[in-house]
């Protein structure tokens, strides 16, 4: 009986110790390492569990997005919906006059994108296929990246797949292409000599230059970021890492920035879209 | 073995790159002026000769450790010092100088890849063999050779307090 006591008080010893690695130091547990807030990780993920960067954020910040009378990305939003429908270009077209109402007919497109696209043989995302549409089917100019136009249809068009899992497709043609954003996330790059890796998979979770580290998770892509004030892409926000560390950014839409965007998003497989995100 | 050598290969390479830099490159190198110095890696993880061959200023070093623009050790390390913010990607700089000695220290500060080549920590006294520099940084050092001797003088002040 005894002997059965001081085994069970060494087991629970033991649990206890073991389970409490960050209690330590008095540290409380933040909602990123909270097992609730954890999705599985993808088969083959180098991560245990995937956690949007959503709860690395301050609880303000989180409230912001939580409420979309609050969150300031709805600003464009509500000018993707007025695009939507509005005739541009000498084929006398709109959005609408082939995918007629967003919410039905670009659900699920944030969710697997970036794609293949067999017509360009390239990897597409969807700032790429909004500026598709409007060169070949409304014969319309093409907008920039990061206007105010194109963000504001990316967020419109991200929000119909809100709260669905990311769900990329890397097989078939998309493999080269996930190869080379595999590639770039482990090159070291700049005169800080860094890799993705280094930041966003081997101390997410930790403080670096007063900022809190996360997974680096696309899915609340296009995001409002409060540094910014303004509604940003990815591949601005790429930029900004890029430049961060010293290293020479690609362009925009660039194929090292989509491939990487392609990566990213298998990375994050599984993970909620929140688009129209707010960080920090 | 592998990994110790790797270390030896790295290192030497590293130097003949050094020696075969033009003088007009090397005027543009390091924070302050003066051309790129040599030195000498003893037991492949020391530099224990001074880069200047002038003792740091420990003041100096404290104020590069917490400059954001050059040096920044408390971006990624805890120091004992005065600050909102400090990171913690890096071990814990409390009582560094009972821990390391001085070559070794102005080893891991110089190029810490010569130690351990999977590390994150940057190199503050390498100025190529990058990869997509800034124009603004090429052929730049992260530091100059006197700032890291100053480092050094103040983290050597980091001893372990005696309980």
């Amino acid at each position: 009986m005894l002997r059965k006591t001081i085994a069970a008080a060494a087991l629970v010893a033991f649990a206890v110790g073991a389970g409490s690695g960050a209690l330590a130091e008095d540290k409380p547990v933040e909602p990123w390492e909270r097992k609730e807030n954890h999705v599985k990780a993808p088969k083959d993920s180098p991560l245990d569990y995937l956690v949007s960067g959503y709860w690395f954020r301050t609880p303000k910040t989180r409230a912001l997005q939580d409420d979309d009378f609050e969150n300031p990305a709805f600003l464009w939003v509500e000018q993707g919906i007025d695009e939507w429908t509005k005739v541009d270009g000498k084929a006398g077209k709109s959005c609408a006059s082939c995918h007629e109402t967003a919410e039905k007919s670009m659900k699920g497109v944030s969710a697997r994108y970036p794609v293949y696209s067999a017509k360009t043989k390239k990897m597409m995302a969807v700032s790429h296929q909004v500026n598709y549409c409007r060169e070949n089917y409304m014969k319309a100019k093409t907008w920039k990246w990061e206007s105010g136009k194109m963000l504001g249809m990316t967020a419109y068009i991200g929000l119909q797949s809100r709260g669905m899992p990311v769900s990329v497709s890397i097989d078939g043609q998309a493999q080269p292409f996930f190869e080379a954003g595999k590639d770039f996330y482990h090159e070291r790059r700049g005169q800080f000599d860094l890799a993705c890796v280094h930041c966003h998979q081997a101390n997410f979770g930790q403080y670096i230059r007063a900022d809190f580290l996360s997974q680096g998770h696309s899915n609340g892509f296009p995001t409002y970021r409060l540094k910014w004030q303004k509604l940003g892409s990815l591949h601005r926000r790429f930029r900004g890492c890029n430049n961060n560390i010293r290293a020479i950014p690609y362009k925009r839409g660039s194929p090292e920035y989509t491939n990487l965007e392609l990566y990213l998003a298998w990375r994050g497989k599984g993970l909620k879209v929140e688009s129209p995100s707010v960080r920090q | 073995m592998g990994l110790k050598f790797g270390r030896l290969v790295l290192a030497t390479l590293f130097a003949s790159a050094l020696a075969a830099t033009p003088f007009a490159a090397q005027q543009a190198l390091g924070q302050g002026k003066a051309p790129l110095v040599k030195y000498k890696i003893v037991d492949e993880d020391s530099i224990p000769e001074s880069l200047t061959g002038k003792p740091g200023d420990p003041e100096k070093g404290k104020k590069w450790s917490i400059n954001t623009r050059q040096g920044h050790c408390i971006a990624c390390h805890v120091m004992p010092v005065d600050q909102p913010y400090m990171g913690e990607v890096g071990p814990s700089l409390v009582g560094v100088a009972s821990r390391y000695t001085a070559g070794e220290l102005r080893m891991l500060i110089v190029n810490p890849k010569v130690v351990n080549e999977d590390t994150m920590m940057p190199a503050f006294y390498k100025a190529d063999g990058f990869h997509r520099v800034r124009k603004a940084f090429v052929g730049k050092t992260m530091l100059s050779a006197q700032q890291i001797e100053d480092i050094v003088a103040y983290l050597l002040t980091l001893k372990e307090e005696e309980k």
